[in-house]
Parts: structure tokens; sequence; C-alpha cells
């Protein structure tokens, strides 16, 4: 080995470079854990069907389902049929896939079943020094871990399924140094939003980043889980932080992580892997996190995005941020905060585990989601949904006022039934405010679960300080 | 996949930056099992209004947008989701190829397998494109450059490995498939490290 100090993004490549890349060639990459779903997986397998391939790795590869999901639970378990048609066929047509080809699903009811970037850590078969790949940009989560993981298209879904392999060109990496304490009522989301309005949407794209710092090594996984999942906002296909005894602590004892032997190998290998001293990145940007205010977005990109405290910015003659605000129906120059909310998310594959339910739950106890208001909590998994349920969080929801049901992506993209009517406004835990992303006219506000609570309780945009003891 | 050499087409333009999957094609759309007959479904929210009869405003219906088979966007075209469902609606819509000054990586990455052309151009080139709806334009894959009207040839990166898939329609599945050999040498030295 080389005494050159390395990245961790640098360590895990090489790792699995089964031909490193050439001028004329990209390197031939191996995936250590392929994940799959029903919305991108089909016309992959279709691929495999007509060329007479199997399925390369069937103990890396696995399946569940989640995007076209319905979360009411009598269409889960109380044999109502899924009410899109659409969305029944592909749920079927990936049980069908699975089944001809020997793939593990965690399928419809199956208790481990859940969004895939929740259910990969939580059966703690994400591990750190892991290639991860998923048709699904999301997929960057799995970098909270440790892992190299990154989002594909479907074309690439068949050539990890027929190969266990993924030609990619090298990307470079980007330091993401974050410092200082985040105040009281300020949170990761809070963090990762900061951090897409400082880079922009497009500032990632080309790298991996690395969060790195002391805020970073305070956070817990769910936490970290919740900034990397967010990377792709950025245009980075994949975050990663840096495996520590948090992250040990995490994984240690989960269904699918190592035990015993192997497991204290494993961590001796793990302690290898957070970037040398001295290791060289492309860029670096730094982010001090103790002045930060809880965020939330007024646009429809995630980059448009404000302290709660703050006015809606003006740019004029940007025919296009002036789109953005006509189609938001909002107003530059005015405050965000106490603006009327029609409907509150609280799920997604960035904030639908446990330790975000617990902080709605928090800001809920024993009040009442404002008249008018819809509430929708939607738990990661159905492993989420049990913890929670065991805790007495779905109680708080209940009677509060807001609905509680089964696990999947739900409101995050309007796909599964669960949509926001047209020219409503919601604040929502999940991570894009495109235009059209939670139902055709819907307006979009993301925000931490702390404030999507909050918001919920007033029915207005609230600045969750103001209801926290 | 067809090889692509080179195409020449006037173009449409569509001027916001940042347009993301979400808008190329909605999620509701997704829940097909099939690549075809996602054309229909371009840019919908956009296209269509509530009862589903197309907006005479919208660029892409338009009778001067008709035929066109190239895309000029503002900045960041393809953000978002990994969905391949965005190029194959472009494709299967008529498009081949979009310019713009960034296109993100994932959707990048997924057109370059289909055969559909992400041309990244500077500021200035974009800027002229962008002021000139339907110019005649043609993008050459072997020489890796944008012929304007007026002749000037501007060069954009394009990887070579996937310059060479074009041109000559490799299938890169094929290609890894050829692999075989070091992919199992590889695991084998990996399960006598682990």
């Amino acid at each position: 080995m080389s005494n050159v100090p390395q990245t961790m993004f640098e360590k895990v490549w090489r790792q699995h470079e089964v031909i490193a890349e050439t001028a004329d060639t990209p390197a031939v990459l191996y995936i250590d854990l392929h994940l799959i779903h029903e919305v991108t997986s089909p016309q992959a397998f279709s691929v495999l069907r007509e060329r007479g391939l199997p399925v390369r790795r069937l103990d890396r590869t696995l399946a569940t389902m989640d995007h076209s999901t319905p979360t009411r639970t009598e269409q889960i378990f109380g044999g109502a049929p899924i009410s899109i048609e659409s969305a029944a066929r592909q749920v079927r047509e990936l049980e069908k896939n699975c089944a001809e080809f020997g793939v593990e699903l965690l399928g419809l009811r199956h208790e481990q079943r859940g969004i895939v970037h929740i259910i990969g850590p939580e059966l703690g078969i994400t591990q750190p020094g892991k290639t991860v790949v998923c048709g699904d940009s999301h997929t960057s989560t799995h970098g909270a871990l440790g892992a190299l993981a990154f989002g594909i298209g479907t074309t690439e879904v068949g050539h990890v399924l027929a190969t266990q392999c993924l030609l990619q060109r090298k990307p470079r990496t980007l330091a993401l140094n974050v410092s200082g304490r985040l105040k009281p009522g300020v949170t990761a989301k809070d963090l990762i939003l900061a951090i897409i309005g400082k880079i922009g949407v497009g500032g990632g794209t080309g790298y991996v980043i690395e969060y790195r710092g002391d805020t970073i090594r305070g956070l817990d996984m769910d936490e970290r889980m919740t900034i990397c999942n967010m990377s792709i906002e950025a245009g980075a296909r994949a975050g990663m932080i840096a495996p520590d005894e948090t992250t040990y602590r995490y994984l240690a004892g989960r269904p699918r992580a190592p035990q015993g032997d192997a497991w204290e190998r494993a961590v001796s290998e793990w302690r290898r892997l957070p970037s040398d001293p001295g290791a060289l990145f492309d860029a670096q940007v730094d982010i001090d996190a103790s002045v930060l205010e809880p965020m939330i977005t007024y646009g429809t990109n995630p980059g448009m995005v404000i302290p709660i405290t703050s006015s809606i910015p003006s740019r004029a003659n940007d025919a296009v941020f002036s789109k953005s605000l006509a189609y938001m129906g909002l107003e530059a120059g005015a405050p965000i905060k106490d603006q009327p909310v029609n409907v509150v998310f609280v799920g997604s594959c960035t904030n639908g585990r446990i330790s975000d339910l617990r902080s709605a739950a928090g800001v809920l106890r024993g009040r009442k989601v404002a008249k008018g208001v819809q509430m929708l909590v939607i738990p990661g998994s159905q492993q989420v949904k049990k913890e929670a349920e065991a805790e007495g969080l779905h109680q708080v929801f209940i009677d509060a006022g807001a609905e509680w049901r089964e696990s999947g992506c739900s409101m995050c993209l309007g796909m599964n039934g669960d949509l926001v009517p047209k020219g409503q406004y919601s604040v929502s835990t999940s991570n894009r405010n495109f235009e059209g992303r939670q139902g055709i006219g819907a307006r979009t506000l993301l925000a931490s679960p702390l404030t999507a609570a909050a918001s919920a309780v007033r029915g207005r945009v609230t600045d969750p300080r103001e209801l926290m003891s | 996949m067809k090889a692509v050499v080179s195409i020449t087409s006037r173009t449409v333009v569509l001027p916001s930056s940042n347009i993301d999957t979400d808008q190329i094609i909605p999620a509701r759309f997704l829940t097909t099992t099939t690549r075809e007959g996602l054309g229909r479904s371009l840019f919908a929210d956009w296209r269509y209004d509530a009862q589903g009869a197309a907006k005479p405003d919208f660029v892409l219906n338009r009778p001067e947008a008709q035929g066109c088979r190239i895309l000029v966007a503002g900045r960041n075209f393809g953000c978002g989701s990994s969905r391949e469902h965005a190029p194959w609606a472009l494709l299967d819509y008529g498009f081949q190829a979009v310019i713009s000054t960034e296109i993100a990586d994932i959707f990048r990455n997924n057109s370059l397998k289909n055969g559909f052309l992400p041309v990244v151009v500077d500021q200035g080139t974009s800027d002229w494109l962008l002021a000139n709806p339907g110019a005649e334009v043609t993008i050459n894959v072997e020489e890796t450059s944008l012929v304007l009207p007026d002749g000037t040839r501007v060069k954009f990166p394009l990887e070579a490995f996937s310059r060479f898939c074009l041109l000559n329609g490799v299938d890169e599945l094929g290609f890894l498939l050829d692999r075989r050999a070091q992919i199992e040498a590889y695991e084998a030295r990996r399960q006598g490290q682990v």
C-alpha cells in the first residue's frame, strides 16, 4: 500500500475496483449490496429475461416495496385492494420477478418491510466500507454508516443484477466541515437544508461529499442519515460520514450485522476506513453550525431555503425565481412565519426514523393539530412503526388528531395515493419541494419534524422553539 | 443501443434552471413496468391542463416546436430523482439531446445509456441558444462538438467510453459480461480477505 494519505472514499473505491479506470474506460466497480424496489426494477428484470441471464449474486441482492405501496392499513393487511391499479400491478410484478429469479423480498406484509433506505441500516445489512446501490437517488442515505452508496438508473440496476458490477468514473471529493453546537430546536434537517442553501442544488454535482467535523461527530445515526440522505439535493450522488463508536453501537446486534468473532474482525477493519490525516479533498466547504436557525424552504427546489425567522428574498429580474414564487403563491419580502398551512407530513427516508417520530411527538404531546389541518405521520418502516407503538408515540399522534398508518414513501411523492391537494400548503419533512412532487399543484415547504409538528399545532408555519419548554 | 453519430435539428428552448425529473415526468406515471409510451407524459404538468387538454402557451405545444429533436434548457437540467423514465420519456417523445450549462449526474448517466445526448456548453453559448429558439444546430459525437448556425464549433465534454459506446452502438451490459473472468477473480480475492 502507498503511504499517501487517503480519503475514506478513496479507500472504499480502491477496495472495490475490479478493474481500475483508464483514459478510455471507466472502472469496473464491485457492488456489495444491491437494494431493489418496485418502481425502478421491472424493466431491468425484463432485460435479464430477454437475454436469459440469472441474478449473479442473490446473497447481495435484497428487494422491498415502498414507493407505490399504499399506507392505508386496510389495503396492506385488511384484504382491501390497492386502490391505484397500476401500483397494484407494479407490486405484483416485483413479487413475480423476485420469485422467478430467487431474490429475497421483504414484501407487502413482511414485518421488516419499509422504505428501502430505512431498512438497510435498520437490518444492519448496510455496513461501513461497503458499496451500496439502489435505483433511487436517496441511496446516499446509507453513506451515514461509512458506506459508498449512490443511486443508479434502471439500466444500471440491470448491470448490477447481471454482473454485480457497474462501470463508473471516479468522482471528485468534497470535504464538508461542520463545527459548532446546534442550538436547541435546530436539527440535522435544518443543518442539511442550510448546507444545500449555501452550496446550491448543483453545488455537489460530480462530488462525493464527506461530512466531517465536531458537529457531525456529535450526531446520532438517525441524524447522520438525514444529512447524507439529502446529499443528492445538492447534486452529490453520495455523502459519507466516517464510522465511529456511534456507528458501531448502532450496528451491534442488528439482525444482518456480523455477530461474534466476525463482528470483532469487522470493527477492526472498519476502524481503518476514516480519511487519513492530511488526506486531500478536491474541494472544501466550512459551515458554522452554531449560528443556524430552524430552516424552511419557500420555493420549488431545496436550495430555496431560509431561516424560519427570515423573510422570503427578492430577486428582481429573475424570471425563474418569480415563476417559482408564483407557483408557491408566496411574495418576495414577506415573512415565512405564520404562513397558513393545510397539510403536515412527517415521514420519508429523510425523516421517518424513530428519533424523528419522537421529536414530532415531543411537540404534539398534550396538544392538538389545528382545525382544518390534515397531519399524516408515516413511519419509515414496519420496525419503526412497531418501536413507536411500543413507546406509545402513535397514541400521541392519534390523540392530537393526526393520522397514523403503515410505512412507505407516502406523501413524499405523489404515486401511492397520499397526495397534497392542488394549491394547498404542506409542511413536509421529506426531501423535495419540486413543483407537483406531492401532488399536482401542491405547495411544499420542507422542514424538520419539530417545525412540522409545531406548524401542525398552530396551523401556520411556526418556529418550534415557541412551543418548546 | 443504436449508434448515435450526429444529430441535426432545430431547438426547443425551456429557459428554466433546475428542471428536475419530477417535471420531466411526474411520479404518478412511474407505476409503469415497461419503457414504452412515456412520451405522452413528458412535462405533463406543464403541457396539459387539469382536463388533460394541451396548454397552447407551453412551448412544446406550439407549431414551431413540432419535429424538434434538441432541447435547450437552463442550468442544472435533470436534477432530482434517479428515474430513468426521464430520458425514456424524452426519447419516446422524439428528443435526442439536451443542451445546458450543467446537467445532473444521474440523469446524465441514464441518458448516455439510452443514446440520449447530454451536452454541456459554456455560459455564452447557452445564452445564445436560450435567446434563439428554433436555431438549427448539429451535435457531432465523433468530434464532440456542437455546430451553431454560423458554423461556429463549440466543443463539449463527453467521457471517452460513452463516446465510444454511442458511436459504435456498444451495449455496456455486454462489455461487463465480457469481464466475467476478472469479476470472478475479484470475488475470489475478496473471499480470501474477509
